[in-house]
């Protein structure tokens, strides 16, 4: 495959497509519910249907298909917005995001594409 | 062209199409969500025609073993058969009627006609007025007979009425079997662990013998927890379970009373991870009381099992009583 090619490869085929979601979202959740800063938010929850909802969130993190709307991001998370979450929360879990991506070896310019993407939705979660 | 058989009709699918959007096209109802094969909303069961693994990817074996796929992910390129709910009823007779402890009672049950089943998995009882409740299946297919334990609640319409009132040979009538939370072939090298309190026992009894006798090769440990041991049952199977399979593992926990060294006093999770440092590469099964479950299969997941490899069925108990 010529540098070319390679430089043209979406950014979900240049992190492992589905694959690399599935290698990442176990790593993920453990950093997320073992995070003191967040994992509140996560009490009682459903882990099954969770941990489903992760690998959504990193499919569409990682630059691969979805079909997510603003709309979408601010009901799912309405309900947290009025528990309190805040920039501190996004903000925790964008670093968790690029520390599991760090574990799985990926480079720093791809962490930050993916850390673009996250960032991107920041006001729809914040319902702002 | 390819056609979709579902409740009795056949829909054609159009080029290209999903399962999913075929469906929907089509004004059935079907939940979903991120129609990419990412979130498993339009999670679906196939009762004939080929499944692809690219349609199961990132689904769990005992979903797979049951011919779960994910509708957005499939396109058809032959006939296939879908359903989302299993609405047959078949008769069944109570055969037997025995106390486990003073809370417990077996009821064994005997269907005209065979059932299909993995041990583990719960049917739906119905009596004859209609009142209906679900009960974990504790037997294996290959016994015949099926076996549930039924706790006395207070004030249980069903579990009051199996206690005290139902007789042998009346008829009940069984939806089913419904559930995740089996043994599945395979992977006879990872360990098992096996967790629950009360009749949480059930599936779990059920799913340690499935896996012994199918030759799994690995350690299967057993917490069964109680709040005092008169919560306890079936010890003397287990007990002898342990002596016809070495590398099967009873433990029994209660959280007051125990006078016995074969009975630990500690907290199921406090006595697992007290084994065990990391439970990576275990496969796990957690049944019974719903914040119990929850509980332990966090703890289980943070001590470094795959969430792929937990797998949980939590009694929610019955609104109505």
């Amino acid at each position: 495959m010529s540098t070319a090619t390679q430089t043209e490869l979406p950014l979900f085929e240049k992190l492992g497509g589905a694959a690399a979601v599935d290698a990442a979202v176990d790593i993920f959740y453990r950093k997320v519910l073992t995070d003191d800063r967040i994992s509140d938010f996560f009490d009682g929850v459903d882990m099954d249907r969770q941990a489903a909802k992760q690998k959504a969130f990193l499919t569409m993190a990682f630059g691969g298909p979805n079909n997510y709307t603003g709309a979408d991001m601010r009901r799912a998370h309405a309900h947290l917005v009025a528990r309190g979450l805040n920039d501190s929360h996004f903000d925790a879990v964008v670093e968790n995001l690029g520390s599991t991506l760090k574990e799985l070896g990926v480079s720093d310019d791809l962490i930050g594409q993916v850390a673009a993407i996250a960032e991107s939705t920041r006001a729809d979660v914040l319902s702002r | 062209m390819a056609t979709i058989r579902y409740d009795g009709r056949d829909l054609p699918v159009a080029p290209g199409e999903s399962v999913l959007d075929c469906l929907l096209r089509n004004e059935i109802q079907v939940s979903h969500s991120c129609k990419a094969g990412a979130c498993q909303s339009c999670l679906i069961r196939c009762t004939s025609g080929n499944v692809p693994a690219s349609a199961q990817f990132g689904l769990k074996d005992t979903l797979r073993a049951r011919g779960y796929f994910l509708a957005c992910s499939l396109k058809p390129e032959g006939d296939i058969a879908v359903a989302t709910a299993n609405n047959v009823r078949v008769e069944a007779r109570i055969t037997g009627l025995d106390r486990l402890s003073r809370s417990v009672m077996r009821v064994r049950l005997q269907t005209t006609e065979p059932i299909e089943y993995f041990a583990g998995q719960f049917v739906s009882v119905f009596r004859e007025d209609g009142l209906a409740r679900s009960y974990s299946l504790a037997s294996l297919p290959a016994e015949g007979d099926l076996e549930l334990h039924v706790r006395h609640i207070p004030n249980g319409a069903m579990s009051g009425w199996l206690h005290a009132e139902a007789q042998l040979h009346t008829s009940l009538w069984l939806q089913g079997p419904s559930g995740s939370c089996f043994y599945t072939p395979g992977s006879t090298d990872q360990p098992i662990l096996l967790a629950g309190a009360g009749t949480g026992l059930a599936p779990l009894y059920g799913i340690a013998r499935d896996a012994l006798y199918q030759g799994h090769k690995a350690p299967v440990w057993l917490f069964h927890g109680a709040v005092t041991p008169e919560g306890l049952y079936l010890t003397r199977e287990l007990s002898a379970l342990e002596h016809e399979f070495p590398n099967f593992h009873y433990v029994r926990c209660v959280l007051r009373d125990s006078d016995t060294p074969e009975v630990e006093v500690n907290e199921l999770d406090k006595s697992i991870l007290g084994k065990f440092k990391s439970l990576a590469g275990w496969r796990g099964y957690v049944c019974g009381d719903p914040a119990l479950v929850n509980l332990l299969r966090k703890k289980l997941f943070l001590a470094g099992m795959a969430s792929k490899a937990i797998f949980a069925d939590a009694f929610v108990p019955s609104a109505s009583v």
